[in-house]
């Protein structure tokens, strides 16, 4: 299952890795990425796939947004498929 | 590798987050007509135990899917057929099926539960009457069980002796639950027109035609389609129109993605998505601020009967292409209480109740959740809900009534109900009497729209 992680927050070194480290961590692969910085906000969209991730999805959703708070981050992790149906015809 | 535009993942996560996108509800229905048997306590035996087995799994499925997807599902709910039709076969008394309702709302933790209802349309049915005579206790005993009567319909004209009777009912129901905010008529609604497959309550149930168990789908969403149109203020109307129809169509994708997901891990058919932009007394998740991002100084101003048509049918036209399967309500809702825009204009007397009546021929449901002065009489009452069944019978639509007479208080009080169903003042109404108009009871015939065959 492919799942698609936003994480918007202010500038600071290091966002990317405690990111990415956290994924890892949770066995799942990144597989695309794209990142700006615009006027100090850090702005990062990954396309993951999730389908050996070591907890339920919905955990893993849970628990990166609840690591994003702790940093002062806005981490949402949410199935490819509602962006999808929403943007595709 | 990226498929998905970036402003196209922002603007999802902006809808969400910022303007209140949500799936209001998923609603399981769910047929109880195999459960009527001769003896009453062995039927509500086993409606309380088919509830329980059919939607045991109901609520954490709805959680599971809210945090995958991450879209909010405020409510999942529950509608049974209704009850009227069990106490025709089963008999007893309708109270005890009103607590087994209740019972199976607890054991499974949903969030309400719709079908405590009558369809007279056309007159009573053994049963029709002693479950209506009851549903002031049913509402009051209860504190999730929601009551609906079908008192009309286009091709069966309006049932005067049930719009007779549904004013005191409404009256009773306000009087006996006097010491909870009057919340009893709050949970009650009478149909003209009534869907059988509506996910929205107070009016949910499970209509006889429907199979044995279902999944709807409501969807919301005022905030979103108010925020679209604030970045074209100066676009025609006709572009305005177009833009509502592009932000219903995206947001009724989501409700279909919802609804499917349900439906397959659930093992129970689809049903529909209701495309219904249903506010909450949230600032932002108002309908009435629809309105007047279109250019209306406040809602109830002239102009705001075209401005909601235009919305009503646009939400429809963007909607219906994206699901399989359109139904329950589907338009715009405008229920006072529960919408902040309308409180603000109720409360600054530009809303007035004549003008929620013109409203509501061109909107979806009809006076929804309109707080009236507690000395108001059944007759009167009754008088509203026949004029809104008119205007539902004559215009091949669903109205309905759902107004909360506040016991002891009077124009210029509010009442408050908490959560969804909001708060709201007590709003002027006509006092002259029609009691002699309601007291000849009968029924008012179909009209010519009804013979299409």
């Amino acid at each position: 299952m492919k799942a698609i992680i936003t994480v918007v927050g202010k500038d600071t070194v290091g966002i990317f890795a405690k990111v990415s480290n956290f994924i890892a961590d949770h066995n799942v692969n990144i597989d695309g990425v794209s990142q700006t910085v615009l006027d100090d906000t850090f702005c990062m969209i990954m396309s993951v796939d999730v389908a050996k991730c070591t907890i339920p999805f919905g955990e893993f959703a849970e628990s990166i947004k609840e690591a994003g708070e702790r940093n002062g981050l806005a981490i949402h992790a949410m199935h490819e498929d509602i962006f999808n149906s929403m943007h595709r015809i | 590798m990226i498929e998905i535009k970036t402003e196209d993942i922002l603007e999802t996560i902006g809808m969400i987050e910022n303007e209140n996108l949500d799936i209001r509800t998923i609603t399981m229905g769910i047929s109880l007509l195999d459960c009527a048997d001769s003896d009453p306590k062995k039927a509500c035996d086993k409606i309380y135990e088919k509830i329980v087995r059919k939607a045991e799994n109901l609520v954490k499925t709805g959680e599971d899917i809210e945090r995958e997807y991450g879209i909010p599902i405020i409510n999942k709910r529950v509608s049974v057929t209704p009850i009227s039709m069990l106490l025709a076969a089963s008999g007893g008394d309708p109270l005890l099926y009103a607590k087994t309702l209740e019972r199976a709302v607890d054991t499974i933790g949903v969030n309400f539960l719709g079908g405590y209802s009558a369809l007279v349309q056309k007159g009573f049915a053994k049963g029709d009457e002693a479950l209506i005579r009851s549903i002031p206790e049913a509402l009051d005993i209860t504190d999730h069980i929601c009551s609906s009567v079908n008192i009309g319909s286009t091709k069966t004209g309006i049932n005067m002796d049930a719009v007779k009777l549904m004013g005191q009912i409404v009256k009773e129901a306000a009087d006996i639950t006097a010491y909870k905010d009057c919340i009893g008529p709050a949970k009650l609604v009478v149909f003209c027109n009534a869907p059988e497959d509506n996910p929205f309550m107070a009016g949910a149930f499970h209509g006889p035609g429907e199979p044995d168990c279902v999944i709807n789908v409501g969807v919301s969403g005022p905030g979103v389609v108010r925020s679209a149109l604030t970045k074209i203020p100066d676009a025609n109307i006709t572009e305005v129109a177009e833009m509502v129809k592009r932000t219903a169509f995206k947001i009724t994708r989501v409700g279909q993605l919802v609804a499917n997901e349900a439906s397959r891990r659930l093992d129970v058919p689809f049903g529909i998505v209701d495309l219904s932009l249903a506010p909450t007394p949230a600032v932002g998740d108002s309908v009435a601020y629809i309105l007047e991002e279109m250019g209306l100084e406040q809602c109830g101003a002239h102009g705001t009967t075209a401005c909601l048509a235009l919305l009503n049918d646009a939400v429809k036209k963007g909607g219906v292409m994206a699901s399989s399967s359109v139904g329950g309500l589907s338009g715009a809702f405008i229920p006072v209480s529960e919408d902040a825009g309308m409180i603000k204009a109720a409360r600054s007397g530009c809303l007035k109740i004549e003008k929620l009546e013109a409203m509501t021929a061109v909107c979806s449901v009809g006076l929804d959740m309109i707080v009236i002065p507690g000395d108001t009489t059944p007759e009167v009452i009754s008088a509203i809900i026949a004029d809104e069944a008119a205007i539902g019978m004559v215009n091949s639509k669903t109205t309905a009534v759902r107004v909360i007479p506040a016991v002891g208080k009077n124009v210029g009080d509010e009442l408050s109900f908490g959560g969804l169903l909001g708060s709201g003042p007590v709003m002027p109404i006509n006092t002259a009497s029609p009691e002699k108009f309601i007291s000849r009871g009968g029924r008012i015939p179909a009209p010519l729209q009804s013979l299409k065959n």
